[in-house]
């Protein structure tokens, strides 16, 4: 194209003519460049009109400045409009190129997962702290002195000789795995002046051989308040609330006369909920009653001041009756896929 | 023990009709547990018949049988089968005649097995049914030959229901027994325990037999100069002797179905009754062949290297501490456990001495443990025996010798009793209440106490309460408590909400280990529990950086003989555990495990010889000393890798596990504590010797080592049955905790804009970047915020021996925007420092 030498009105309607015709056939940004250029740019002939308002004489300067004027004005516009339509065209084009199939996507992480019986362990805990309990804990393996003799197990009482007891070579150092949690009942007295109310979950062991419902070893949760002036009643109200928290509005507690050394009157812990896997029933959870008063003498407290409450119970059952475990080779083999069931929570 | 209810229903009042599902839910309510229940697995139709004739038939085998007729029903009427009067029966048996009365089980019976019978072709003829023997029948062992009724002294009519005939239609409860309640090892105990369940009426059996004295005396003297614990041996020594016994006497049916039931075989009458008696009172009985006696009795303990034969034809060598019986000969039993040989009632015993005795519980207990020799005796004695009703035992099984065995009593006999007296125990008024929490009536406490035997007076204070001489368990008044509470019910307990002072919630460890699971768990591991039980050898390998051994805490009895130590590593148990998960199919693993491990020290010698006294509170001295004596049990972390960490997937390749892993780990752990770990070039004999760090926590006394991580010797790892590359950690968590304070200092985030620079410094192989990335950061000085490692380049360019560490700086001040020149200012401090240390040249 000769670049125009008069500012006419056939000259600048046949560049805008031509330009806009240019623009419209432009379908993409890179054409889009090239068509502002050849008709907009400093060598179009609507700059070379521009160019030639110097040589306008003046009076003819407001008729020709209009002319050109309006002129570039509907190329500008048309070129704006344009690259509108482009830009959204390809912004739509490129995220329709960039969907995916969400439901094939990769995962550079992996699922980890709690074991249910700490994660059962830390509710039960978190349920007394919220009654204002706090934790205890105490060592696995144990003196004799604080898993037996403290706890009213005399050395030739049949019940001693009945708890199934890992004894650490040489026996002389009366060292045992401790065979409950209650050791950690001696060792909070020991180290509080009362009032003391404590929770104790931990790691117990017994000379049972692993079968699907027994094993080596295992977990139990201990309670133990001692207070001025608590009563049986207390344990019941006690027991009544943590299996409700536990178990639901539900669960209920019932209390059968038993034997155990470390407390006096002692009681059998049953348990009832109307969705046990079995149907609604009575099943035997722990053992619970009032401290021994040769416990509480144990650790230097008077009987006749102080009284207190005591109660175990343990967790692989709880999980049994709970979540339906039917076996507990499934809580001590760590197939990952056991607790991979629980996640996080329990 | 076992409670058959017939005999049951002789003391106390039974519905009839009562279960024994319902006695065990009586029994439990009062404090007894629920074991089994055992009956006599067999139906009808059983009928006594008599043998009309048989005829031999020798068979091809050799062998004979007889054809017999046997009448099971009166003439003209029908059998209990709906059969003839008169059945045809095969028996393979010969030890009847013509005229016996047999037990004739006929077609449609059921016998234990279960065994069903029905007519049966056999040997050319039909058999319409089978004549039992003792042991077919679950009566006993006898199988010689079939049950002849006259045998055991029976002659009933033709047709009789043999079940009910032989006691075959009578069941027991069997219940557990707690320790404290011994008197409940008997059916008199668990009668009175009945009765107090459910109010039925209770019959007393040791008033129903009056203790005659003996007017010549049997000489017995109890001689014990090494009493156990202060107490005597034999606190009660009753002798009765009867003579002239039948020996030919066959114990009654209905004596061998009970016993049976009772968990005890049929021996002989003379013993039969003994044990008879032991279960109904509760009161071992021992029976001597006065014949074979040499002089009177002497008990005694046993002198070093004395040696006895018992009944079971052992011979044991006698521990001083043992309590035996003598006589002239020299030990004839193991007093209260197991008799001797030597004076045993055999086949011709017609001279009986009976002994009832009460034994110390201890000394009992220590010989039956010792000798492992658990005896239905031994076992009451241990929880105590009534030592009021020895003579009335004594007095029964002659009652019984005469009455079943054809027996005489004599007037020879003997009576020791140096039972203490019992001490009344002071209940003072609203005790029970005070404790228990419900208001007992005056009236509820005085007849529970009544109801369980106690008697008691009125004091200014309340009651003296003198416990019943059978609860020997009864000794204060939270056990007298505990009597008014069981008998007024548990049930009534009402339930109270202890209002506990204000806690202050979880300690700060103990909300540390619960971040360290939750973020291990939180980033793709999976929690597992391992026994802590391991092989001496993994201890070894994993217990110690560089040692061949550590020491470590065996169990003087474990399960399992292979694995008999205590873990000193988390490591040998996951690698287990990830075994087995690989051996189902899971074979791309993350777990970990938080727990103790058994860190004895050496030469520190564990435990203490003394154990101080119950019921006393230990000196502080003691007290610390008996803590002192517990090994450390640090809690640690235990975390194994291995196959991929990320899986195949579309546009994703594999990333296999590898010690970049375990290190992860450590730094997430490091963010749960709030405290960093700090990782350096490591080495470990179980450990890849260029893969492997040591990790450290700072404390006031400098850098504390507290475990390791990275990958296992590929060795170790097929030792293990595992891949070749298993990454590991091994992380005590305790020391790392005990560095947390949870007193940050919070600084000052700078909001002015910052001022990145890269820096490439060209050290050594040797040197670990982390010193290098230290050095900058020190040298830098307080503009630089944050420098991170971002590439290790060799090869091309960079002379061997060395490589070129690409780190990303940050610089910032807290008050004005940094110019470039400062910032590089800054920058090349931290790289003089870095060429001080290490030699570090800015790369070309």
């Amino acid at each position: 194209m000769s670049a125009p030498t008069e500012i006419t009105e056939p000259v600048v309607t046949a560049a805008v003519d031509a330009a806009l015709a240019a623009i419209d056939a432009a379908t993409d940004s890179v054409a889009l460049k090239a068509v502002r250029s050849a008709h907009v740019g400093e060598a179009s002939p609507l700059a070379a009109l521009n160019a030639l308002m110097r040589s306008v004489p003046g009076d003819q300067k407001a008729a020709a400045g209009k002319l050109v004027g309006q002129a570039r004005a509907r190329v500008n516009q048309a070129l704006g409009a344009r690259e509108a339509a482009i830009v959204e065209a390809e912004a739509t084009a490129q995220l329709a190129a960039e969907a995916v199939d969400v439901t094939a996507a990769a995962s550079t992480w992996r699922a980890g997962a709690r074991h249910p019986l700490t994660l059962l362990q830390e509710r039960v805990s978190d349920v007394f702290v919220g009654m204002g309990w706090e934790v205890a804990e105490g060592p696995e393996l144990e003196s004799e002195w604080f898993n037996f003799d403290a706890l009213n197990f005399d050395e030739d009482h049949p019940a001693r000789a009945m708890q199934d007891t890992f004894f650490i070579d040489p026996p002389e150092a009366h060292l045992v795995l401790r065979t409950h949690t209650s050791p950690v009942q001696l060792r909070a007295l020991l180290g509080t002046e009362p009032p003391v109310y404590r929770i104790a979950p931990g790691r117990v062991y017994r000379t049972d051989e692993l079968d699907a419902t027994h094993t080596p070893v295992f977990h139990q949760i201990e309670g133990i308040a001692v207070d001025k002036g608590l009563t049986m009643a207390h344990l019941r109200g006690t027991l009544d609330h943590f299996v409700k928290a536990l178990f639901g509005d539900e669960a209920k507690v019932r209390l059968r006369p038993n034997y155990f050394p470390f407390t006096e009157p002692s009681a059998e812990l049953d348990l009832w909920h109307p969705t046990f896997k079995d149907g609604a029933r009575w099943i035997e959870w722990g053992g619970c009653g009032m401290v021994n008063a040769n416990v509480l003498r144990s650790a230097g407290l008077d009987p006749e001041v102080y009284s207190g409450f005591a109660f175990g119970v343990g967790v692989e059952r709880a999980l049994m009756f709970r979540n339906d475990v039917k076996d507990m080779h499934d809580m001590v083999e760590g197939d990952v896929r056991f607790s991979q069931q629980y996640g996080m929570a329990v | 023990m076992r409670v058959p209810l017939s005999w049951l229903g002789e003391f106390v009042d039974l519905e009839p009709g009562t279960t024994p599902e319902a006695v065990h839910a009586a029994l439990v309510s009062v404090g007894l547990e629920e074991e089994d229940i055992h009956r006599f697995e067999l139906t009808g139709p059983i009928v006594v018949g008599q043998v009309l004739e048989f005829v031999g038939e020798v068979q091809t085998n050799g062998k004979t049988i007889n054809w017999c007729q046997v009448r099971v029903a009166a003439d003209g009427e029908l059998a209990a089968d709906g059969g003839p009067a008169i059945h045809g029966i095969v028996c393979g048996a010969h030890n009847f005649v013509v005229g016996d009365k047999v037990v004739v089980t006929l077609p449609g019976a059921v016998l234990p097995g279960p065994f069903p019978i029905a007519p049966r072709k056999t040997y050319g003829h039909v058999s319409d049914g089978m004549i039992a023997s003792a042991r077919e029948l679950g009566l006993g062992d006898e199988h010689a030959g079939i049950l002849v009724l006259g045998d055991l002294g029976l002659d009933p009519e033709v047709g009789t229901d043999a079940i009910s005939l032989l006691g075959l239609d009578d069941s027991a409860v069997e219940i557990n027994v707690t320790p404290d309640r011994g008197y409940a090892f008997s059916i008199r105990g668990v009668a009175r325990e009945y009765s107090h369940a459910t109010g039925a009426t209770f019959r007393d059996p040791a008033l129903a037999v009056t203790a005659t004295a003996s007017t010549e005396v049997f000489p017995v003297s109890i001689e014990d100069t090494a009493p156990i614990r202060d107490r005597i041996g034999a606190s009660v020594f009753v002798t009765r002797v009867v003579r002239g016994v039948d020996p030919t006497r066959p114990s009654p049916a209905w004596l061998i179905a009970r016993l049976k039931l009772a968990g005890i075989r049929s021996i002989s009458l003379i013993v039969d009754i003994t044990n008879y008696v032991m279960i109904e009172l509760g009161q071992p009985i021992h029976g001597y062949d006065l014949d074979k006696l040499t002089g009177g009795l002497v008990v005694r303990r046993a002198q070093p290297g004395e040696k006895l034969v018992t009944l079971d034809d052992v011979t044991r060598t006698l521990n001083p501490e043992d309590l035996l019986i003598t006589d002239g000969s020299g030990p004839i039993g193991l007093a209260g456990v197991m008799g001797g040989a030597t004076t045993e009632i055999g086949d011709g015993t017609t001279n009986v001495l009976i002994e009832a005795a009460n034994f110390d519980p201890v000394s009992i207990a220590r010989t039956a443990r010792r000798h492992k020799l658990p005896s239905e005796a031994s076992r009451r004695f241990e929880r105590g025996v009534d030592p009021e009703v020895a003579a009335v035992a004594a007095a029964r099984v002659v009652q019984l010798l005469e009455e079943l065995a054809g027996g005489v009593a004599d007037g020879l006999g003997s009576l020791h009793d140096a039972t203490p007296e019992r001490a009344p125990i002071d209940l003072p008024t609203g005790f029970v209440s005070g404790l228990i929490g419900l208001e007992y009536t005056r009236e509820e406490v005085r007849t529970s106490l009544a109801e369980i035997g106690a008697s008691m007076t009125e004091t200014a204070t309340g009651l003296a309460v003198t416990a019943p001489s059978w609860r020997p368990d009864l000794t204060d008044k939270w056990t007298l408590a505990e009597e008014v509470a069981r008998i007024v019910g548990y049930d009534r307990i009402p339930s109270v909400l202890p209002i506990a002072p204000p806690g202050r919630g979880l300690t700060r460890t103990q909300q540390l280990k619960r971040s360290v699971a939750t973020v291990l768990a939180a980033t793709g591991h999976t929690e597992v529990l391992a026994y802590p039980f391991v092989a001496e050898k993994a201890n070894n390998l994993f217990g110690d950086p560089a040692s061949s051994t550590v020491p470590q805490i065996k169990v003087a009895n474990p399960l399992d003989g292979e694995a008999p130590f205590m873990r000193t590593s988390m490591l040998p148990g996951l690698l287990q555990i990830a075994h087995r998960n690989l051996s189902r199919g899971s074979t791309d693993l993350a777990i970990f495990e938080l727990g103790s491990v058994f860190r004895p020290v050496e030469g520190v010698s564990y435990g203490s010889a003394v154990v101080p006294p119950a019921a006393v509170r230990p000196s502080a001295e003691l007290e610390a000393k008996l803590n002192a004596g517990i090994p450390p049990q640090p809690f640690t972390a235990g975390i194994v890798l291995l196959g991929n960490t990320v899986r195949h997937q579309p546009g994703q390749a594999p990333i296999a596990a590898s010690w970049q892993d375990a290190l992860t780990a450590v730094a997430q752990i490091g963010l749960a504590v709030g405290l960093p770990i700090l990782v350096r070039q490591g080495a470990h004999k179980a450990m890849h010797p260029g893969r492997t760090a040591e990790l450290f926590v700072g404390t006031d006394a400098g850098e504390l080592s507290v475990g390791f991580a990275g990958e296992l010797l590929p060795a170790v790892a097929r030792g293990a049955d595992l891949p070749a590359v298993v990454a590991v950690v091994e992380l005590n968590l305790s020391a790392v905790f005990a560095q947390v304070t949870g007193e940050l200092q919070a600084t000052v985030i700078g909001t002015k804009p910052a001022a990145t620079q890269d820096l490439s410094l060209v050290v050594g192989v040797q040197v670990p970047a982390s010193d290098v990335l230290t050095a900058v950061r020190e040298g830098s000085g307080t503009l630089l915020e944050s420098i991170e490692l971002v590439d290790d380049y060799r090869g091309t360019g960079i002379e061997a021996g060395q490589k070129s560490l690409t780190f990303a700086l940050r610089f910032r001040a807290p008050d004005r925007t940094l110019t470039a020149a400062e910032a590089s200012d800054a920058k090349l401090a931290g790289v003089q420092l870095a060429a001080a240390r290490y030699g570090a040249h800015l790369r070309e």
